[in-house]
């Protein structure tokens, strides 16, 4: 599931649920119809009476919907009515979770159908404690994290982003390293090809998986930046390995190459975090960009022309 | 936020006091913690954590809240240029 394979069905009518045996006073806590999400929060309430109105997301979770808009105003005032909620409940007030926020207007809401929003905390784990405490959230259940575990649990799903990318790459890069002094070599292609398809891949870990990981110790703001980090000192590794067996030009289409593709790899993963604005990333796309393209461009002149040279 | 900061001087957040009705929204939608309200108006407190999520301009009854929302997303920007269309993303 993490690696995003048979998403879809992962996806539950929408509508009104109970957990438990909820009255006309129990809680109405709204969620998304991602069934992970659902799932999360209903085992989060453990004996607890409660209402779930669940919305159509389309199957995706709460903060990315309400980015969307689908987890939205009016998508919960239509719920609320097609379930007939207010016949149901005597309290008209829904719980919903903080990162809904992004989607709902709460004054509107209450134009529209007479509920008003209660915004609960950001995580589901914190949801009784939340109830227990009169609807009142500590500022810490206010807040987003990102700990070593929720990076890492992010990473699989920017490998498999990747996979139809790499096919291209690897296609064209074993098409490159056949070029030659013999116009192409097939040999050559196998060899400098694997070569370079494994530089591709070291950019891509290094990017998505190593700079996720060590997001808060490598130095800077910009991803771009901490993935070149990354990427360079896999090459310098390699290089002070290899030095002999790899020659001056591979090894300097090694030191460009590599951390340009860790650093766009890493760039991507922005889309990952909870802290990211579109202002910053933009800001650093207009300056990352063209320096990743010089030294990829750079490296595939330099390894081409090592096989004419060598 | 374990010393995760990102870039600062770019994000788009106004606050137009004037029009602040203290009504706390912002303060409790935030999840980076922006905002704090003190003597019925809210205030930014760290505007270089905001992530234009665009939760507190949704929720703001008086409009005294402007931000340009969208996702920090390399991927979403990049379809931005190419096709304008805002509100798209994969995730």
């Amino acid at each position: 599931m993490r690696w995003g394979i048979g998403r879809h069905r992962y996806r539950l009518e929408p509508g009104l649920y109970a957990a438990g045996t909820p009255g006309s006073a129990s809680p109405v806590l709204v969620t998304a119809n991602y069934k992970m999400t659902f799932d999360a929060l209903r085992g989060e309430l453990g004996g607890l009476d409660a209402w779930i109105l669940v919305l159509e997301t389309d199957g995706i979770n709460v903060w990315c919907a309400a980015g969307k808009g689908t987890f939205g105003t009016e998508e919960v005032v239509r719920r609320v009515k097609t379930t007939r909620l207010a016949a149901v409940v005597n309290h008209g007030r829904l719980i919903l979770p903080q990162l809904g926020a992004t989607g709902v207007a709460a004054h509107r809401v209450r134009e529209e159908c007479g509920f008003s929003v209660v915004y609960g905390p950001v995580r589901a784990r914190d949801i009784r404690r939340f109830l227990d405490q009169g609807m009142e959230a500590t500022p810490e259940m206010r807040r987003v994290s990102f700990p070593l575990f929720e990076r890492l649990a992010l990473t699989p799903v920017e490998l498999v982003g990747f996979l139809k990318p790499s096919a291209w790459a690897f296609l064209v890069l074993f098409l490159l390293a056949g070029v030659g002094p013999q116009v192409f070599s097939p040999s050559a292609a196998w060899h400098r090809g694997l070569w370079a398809s494994g530089v591709w891949l070291a950019g891509i870990l290094g990017g998505a998986v190593v700079t996720p990981v060590l997001l808060p110790w490598l130095p800077g703001r910009a991803f771009s930046g901490k993935g070149g980090l990354v990427g360079g000192f896999f090459a310098a590794c390699t290089v002070a390995v290899w030095w002999g067996g790899l020659g001056v030009l591979p090894g300097l289409a090694l030191l460009l190459g590599l951390p340009a593709i860790s650093s766009f790899a890493a760039m991507n993963y922005t889309g990952a975090t909870p802290f990211t604005s579109p202002s910053g990333v933009e800001s650093e796309m207009r300056r990352a960009i063209p320096l990743q393209a010089a030294a990829a461009a750079l490296a595939g002149v330099l390894w081409i022309g090592s096989a004419f040279t060598g | 936020m374990e010393g995760l900061r990102y870039i600062e001087g770019v994000a788009t957040l106004r606050l137009d006091e004037a029009a602040c009705v203290g009504c706390r929204m912002c303060e409790t939608v935030c999840p980076h913690g922006v905002f704090a309200v003190e003597r019925g108006k809210a205030r930014i407190l760290d505007k270089e954590v905001c992530m234009e999520c665009g939760a507190c301009a949704k929720n703001c009854p008086s409009d005294a809240l402007s931000v340009n929302p969208g996702v920090g997303c390399a991927s979403y920007v990049i379809r931005s240029w190419i096709g304008g269309s805002k509100s798209f993303c994969t995730c």
